[in-house]
């Protein structure tokens, strides 16, 4: 289960990575006479049952106020290999683009745009998964290590926080700001906001550690041999938290890729020329998308598989459950030294 | 156990009036105003200040928050700009429609998840292995996503229909046709919530089930399932009624998705177009019918600690 978790990261990973090699084309090109045109499928054997090198079958119009597409059968167009820096295209990419996964309503490839979309999508989310961790760990460090009433106060205001449903504190803080904004400057403010709205999760627990860490003999031995405060907390204690950090982050990320495609879907993400998953699920959200278009519908697939590989990964590393079965009446007792 | 539940009160008061006048001030101390939204782009700046003087938006932000809190207290939450209306007429029907969606989908989170979690905790096997998987996929699944599946589902099969809560022009049996509006939002919000309800009661049942009084039990002969649907039960719904209280906010949370998909007339697509066209008192309203679902989902799931764990009320 891990290892099908950990395949499917790399596999997603390596395709936002590896983008303008994969993608045949740019995310922004329009092919204005292929709105909502469907995937153009690779073929090997022609209708004839002749083997050929896989090709791809061009889409003509067949109703302009339906937007319903024909194949054209009796031209082949051969796909090319490694042209350009890309790997595969059609032979004729102006008038029968190669479009794996179908165009959109502004006629640009679906398949280039979760690829590059895929860039935009995980990269806020890690950035912004990073950026929580390391204010949560600061927060939490220094109330677990100072105590008292800034403790108290640090904790209180996480608690209140956490109280809250955590897309509607995203909502508010996105909304007051500025509504339209250029796309670098939204993936900025977007990981600034889920960082500090993903902080005190982290913050809770790094606290914790470092308050019975900061007990234990290592963390009064290095005190009394001189180590600063500040020396103690970041060298000694932080580090105890590693572990609960990393599975932070795995938490993390697949709430941050969710609450991006949840923003931008409602319009105050990332905005349409811009290739993201959530602004491409917008695209989805009228009923022909639902009924006739559904390719549109594959960024939702994309983000299903990156958190289906999370939880699969952060299932495996969980605690293992102590269990009973029926053929082992007495019950086999196993625990796992990772139990926070 | 009464002094205990004052202070649940008091927080329950702190919250919802914390969370109205944040929400109240952020948006007063926003870039742009209602006017700035909703005049013309060539409007000229008398236009526009006489909107904001109609509005009371030409106050200071501290003059404003004073008179709305003044009539807060009297439940007078002021008029909505863009609607028009009173803000509480507006809010009570968003909260009630997202109350039912929410209701709906919790209670079949519950009686789907916390039984299929006593059976994958206290066993091994083909049949906990197979409820574990599904969890996961279901997990893997957001309200944003189940939505948009069920809905491509149910536009694709004609079978229910497809987004909004009621039928335009009205239907023969009005209840029925809201349930048959109800049946995907509800099952898209239920499931990934089932499935959290499924994991944590499997890990919690799990736990109860290695202690060494089961084992106990065992030893002397009382049946497996007696002990699992009996005597194991109630220690192992203490996490389930302690993260009771969160799940109010994964279901609003989930339900804001779900509504913005479906078109279903919540409080959650009520507070989006409110802060868009920077409606302040409708915002500050969604937030204190929202905040009060909150401090509702804790006193329950406090009292719910103290009714199976009467320890409960010396700690909290």
């Amino acid at each position: 289960m891990r290892r099908l978790g950990l395949s499917f990261l790399v596999v997603v990973f390596a395709a936002a990575a590896g983008a303008p090699f994969l993608a045949p084309h740019a995310p922004d090109v329009k092919f204005s006479e292929l709105l909502y045109a469907p995937p153009t499928l690779p073929h090997v054997v022609d209708d004839a049952g002749a083997w050929h090198a896989p090709f791809i079958y061009p889409w003509r119009l067949a109703d302009r106020l339906e937007q319903r597409f024909e194949q054209n059968r009796s031209t082949r167009m051969p796909l090319v290999w490694l042209r350009g820096g890309r790997i595969a295209q059609s032979s004729d990419e102006a008038r029968a683009p190669f479009l794996l996964v179908g165009a959109d309503g502004s006629g640009r490839d679906v398949f280039a745009r979760l690829l590059f979309g895929a860039r935009t999508s995980l990269g806020l989310a890690l950035v912004a998964a990073l950026g929580a961790t390391l204010l949560g760990g600061l927060v939490g460090g220094a109330a677990g290590y100072i105590g008292g009433i800034v403790d108290e106060a640090l904790m209180r205001a996480t608690d209140f926080v956490l109280v809250l449903p955590a897309i509607y504190v995203v909502l508010a803080l996105r909304a007051v700001l500025p509504l339209v904004l250029s796309s670098g400057i939204v993936f900025v403010m977007l990981a600034a906001i889920f960082a500090v709205v993903g902080a005190p999760f982290v913050a809770r627990g790094v606290r914790a550690i470092v308050r019975s860490e900061r007990q234990l003999e290592y963390a009064v031995a290095a005190r009394s041999l001189g180590a600063g405060h500040a020396r103690l907390l970041v060298r000694h204690l932080l580090p105890a938290a590693s572990g609960y950090v990393v599975v932070q982050l795995t938490v993390l990320v697949p709430a941050f890729i969710v609450a991006e495609a949840t923003l931008s879907y409602v319009g105050l993400g990332f905005q349409d020329p811009i290739a993201s998953w959530g602004a491409m699920l917008q695209e989805a959200s009228n009923t022909r998308a639902l009924t006739d278009f559904r390719w549109l519908l594959s960024p939702a697939a994309a983000i299903f598989l990156v958190v289906l590989g999370l939880n699969l990964v952060l299932q495996q590393s969980g605690v293992n459950p102590v269990t009973i079965s029926s053929d082992e009446p007495l019950g086999r007792l196993r625990s796992d030294s990772h139990s926070l | 156990m009464l002094a205990f539940l004052l202070r649940r009160f008091a927080f329950a008061v702190v919250l919802v009036f914390t969370v109205s006048s944040a929400a109240l001030i952020l948006v007063r101390l926003a870039p742009g105003d209602y006017a700035d939204t909703v005049a013309a782009p060539n409007a000229s700046r008398e236009v526009k200040d006489a909107m904001r003087a109609r509005f009371g938006l030409n106050r200071s932000v501290a003059q404003q928050y004073g008179a709305w809190v003044a009539d807060a207290v009297r439940l007078d939450f002021g008029r909505s700009m863009m609607y028009g209306s009173p803000v509480r007429g507006l809010v009570r029907e968003g909260a009630i429609n997202t109350a039912i969606l929410a209701a709906t989908a919790l209670v079949a989170a519950t009686l789907i998840g916390l039984p299929l979690g006593i059976i994958s905790g206290s066993r091994r096997g083909l049949l906990a292995d197979a409820i574990r998987t599904v969890s996961i996929v279901l997990l893997s699944l957001p309200p944003l996503l189940s939505s948009l599946v069920l809905l491509a589902v149910a536009a694709g099969t004609g079978w229910l229909p497809v987004g909004d809560m009621r039928s335009a022009g009205g239907a023969a049996w009005p209840l029925f046709d809201l349930l048959r509006h109800l049946i995907v939002p509800a099952t898209a919000l239920a499931l990934p919530i089932a499935a959290m309800f499924e994991r944590m009661q499997s890990q919690a049942m799990a736990e109860v089930v290695g202690q060494p009084y089961v084992l106990a039990a065992l030893a002397r002969g009382i049946p497996r399932a007696r002990i699992v649907w009996r005597d194991a039960l109630k220690p192992a719904l203490r996490p389930a009624a302690a993260v009771y209280g969160l799940v109010v906010g994964a279901l609003l949370s989930g339900s804001f998705a779900v509504e913005a998909v479906t078109s279903w007339p919540g409080l959650g697509v009520l507070m989006l177009d409110a802060l868009r066209a920077r409606d302040l008192y409708l915002v500050a309203g969604c937030a204190a019918a929202g905040s009060v679902f909150l401090a509702i989902g804790t006193i329950v799931s406090d009292v719910a600690l103290v009714l199976i764990d009467p320890r409960a009320v010396e700690a909290g």
